[in-house]
């Protein structure tokens, strides 16, 4: 284990009665890195991290947290904290009240009660939860109970913060301001974040690294820009954003140039997308290909036109 | 509906302020000299042993009907064998169950044959006519009431909430006492009114397994309307009863409210 790697998966398996829900997944977190799952339901990246917390034991292989293999603790024992999809906050309890549930686990908690509240109070700050510290859940936004989630997690100072599709519940328009501040908390705090999504959206704006899970099996692990720009396979390819496949040759909608001059085509679609039009064509050997063009643009439905792209945006498989 | 509930209870109203009949029933002039009796100690004993009785089966129903509560709810799907397993009892009656508890308790019973027989004890044990029998047979007949509504939470209890405490460090026994009980709080106050109230008002188990000497407030009406022949008393006596319930209803709600 390098000694930068504060999470490591050595050739993890899980089998569930009849299917095989995570298939040798071998993977290194780096310390204080937004690593995160990425892959479609069912891909088996929530039993990963169900895994790590200790939800779930492999079947086989090994979890190592910080130089130790943890697969025999009990998640009691584990210094990893999950934000929960649908962040199980106790109910009973006040804001306060969740927030300091762990702390009264830790060791020597009985004379720190001080720190312990100093500790409370700075964590709601930063979520910036200060003033609803005595509201119950049910009282709370969307918005808010996600981050008492987050508060009462981060608050133990966990090795890895585990977060299972944390954005899921929020409305849209939401989930894109929490991305960001969830990224610079992430910054800020220097905590490490296994995170766990099926937005390839989400992953690509806000991770270090992103492993794509397909299946039960680790399909690719890089940084956003080798994910999306050299995919080493079909499915990585096609699950992050979208790409034409012409004689074998994989290209983005986006690299595709409509012009006066190149490969003909039909257009078979347009869609005014606000930002850009997008635009559907079909080659005379009947193969389908999207392309982006300006707002502005105006083509109609059977129109004959060339397209072309450059050679660098290629991506052979 | 209404008239067929509350008619019976107006009866027993207006018997509560008559005076007895020489061979029962009722009779002018009307009085509340039944009520001031209820202070005497006689009686007042009578009720305070009901009340410490029916607390104690209460709180031994609580005690044993948490953890089955508990189990059932995680058997999966064996939940409706033991759920079943659970009412089977009331497909009998009481009564007959009632008196295999006496087969089973008596100086010449179960227990104490297989003691004599194994050289263990001499004399038998005297375990039937007495408080601890009344218990037994109390915890046994309400412990029914009991489980139901504890697994009626416990089954709605969410999962993810229990992971969420184990996922900040609580060891089982802290997830039980800081997640699982404060939540399960208003089963508990349900299972308890269901236990507690019937167990107030019984007369079968303490008649049959306390004998003459366990007599409680149930017992007590019975004997006003059959051998004392004193209706009036015996409805003052089960209208206190009843106020005593309702009384101890009211406070474990508006307890309920309070916490919530």
């Amino acid at each position: 284990m390098a000694s930068d790697t504060v999470l490591e998966l050595r050739q993890v398996s899980k089998s569930f009665a009849t299917h095989r829900a995570v298939a040798d997944v071998s993977l290194e977190v780096p310390r204080g890195a937004f690593f995160s799952l990425l892959g479609p339901s069912g891909c088996g990246k929530t039993t990963i991290l169900r895994m790590v917390a200790g939800f779930e034991t492999p079947t086989s292989g090994e979890v190592w947290l910080n130089g130790e293999c943890i697969n025999a603790l009990p998640p009691y024992q584990r210094n990893v904290n999950t934000v929960f999809q649908g962040y199980a906050l106790f109910p009973h309890l006040t804001v306060q009240g969740n927030v300091e549930f762990g702390l009264k686990h830790k060791k020597g908690s009985d004379d720190t009660n001080r720190v312990s509240s100093d500790l409370v109070n700075n964590v709601l700050k930063q979520v910036r939860l200060e003033g609803k510290s005595s509201r119950r859940p049910s009282e709370l936004s969307g918005g808010e109970r996600q981050r008492v989630a987050l508060a009462r997690a981060i608050v133990l100072q966990p090795d890895v913060l585990l977060l299972d599709e944390p954005l899921s519940a929020l409305d849209p328009q939401l989930r894109k301001q929490v991305r960001g501040e969830l990224r610079d908390l992430q910054r800020r705090l220097g905590v490490t974040f296994l995170f766990v999504t099926h937005d390839q959206e989400e992953a690509l704006s806000m991770s270090d690294q992103i492993a794509v899970m397909n299946a039960g099996s680790l399909e690719q692990v890089g940084t956003p820009r080798e994910i999306y720009a050299q995919p080493r396979s079909r499915f990585v390819a096609d699950f992050l954003g979208e790409m034409n496949w012409i004689d074998g040759i994989g290209v983005r909608p986006e690299a595709v140039t409509i012009t006066t001059q190149g490969r003909k085509a039909f257009v078979t679609g347009v869609t005014y997308l606000g930002s850009f039009c997008r635009i559907e064509m079909k080659l005379e050997s009947g193969e389908i290909l999207a392309a982006q063009a300006p707002p502005g643009t105006s083509y109609n439905t059977g129109q004959a036109v060339c397209f072309t792209w450059n050679r660098e945006d290629e991506i052979h498989l | 509906m209404a008239v067929t509930m509350l008619a019976p209870l107006a009866i027993i109203l207006v018997y509560s302020f008559l005076t007895r009949g020489a061979y029962g029933g009722v009779e002018a002039p009307s009085t509340i000299e039944n009520y001031t009796r209820l202070w005497d100690p006689v009686y007042a004993e009578i009720i305070f042993r009901s009340l410490w009785i029916s607390a104690v089966a209460t709180a031994l129903c609580l005690g044993l009907g948490f953890p089955l509560a508990l189990f059932i709810a995680r058997s999966g799907a064996r939940k409706n064998l033991y759920l079943g397993l659970v009412i089977l009892p009331f497909w009998t009656s009481f009564l007959i169950r009632t008196y295999a508890w006496m087969f089973i308790l008596r100086d010449t019973g179960i227990v104490n044959s297989v003691l004599q027989s194994l050289g263990l004890i001499r004399e038998p044990l005297p375990l039937l006519y007495n408080n601890g029998a009344v218990i037994l047979g109390l915890v046994y007949g309400f412990l029914p009431f009991m489980v139901l509504p504890l697994y009626a939470t416990l089954e709605r209890l969410d999962p993810s909430l229990l992971e969420a405490a184990a996922d900040l460090g609580a060891r089982p026994w802290d997830t039980l006492v800081r997640v699982i009980l404060p939540l399960c709080a208003p089963g508990i106050r349900a299972g308890a009114i269901l236990t507690f109230v019937p167990c107030l008002g019984t007369y079968l188990t303490s008649d049959l397994l306390g004998g003459s000497k366990t007599v409680l407030i149930g017992n007590l009406v019975q004997n006003q309307f059959t051998a004392s022949r004193d209706w009036p008393f015996g409805a003052a006596l089960s209208l206190a009863l009843m106020a005593i319930a309702i009384g101890l209803l009211f406070t474990v709600r508006r307890r309920g409210e309070e916490l919530l």
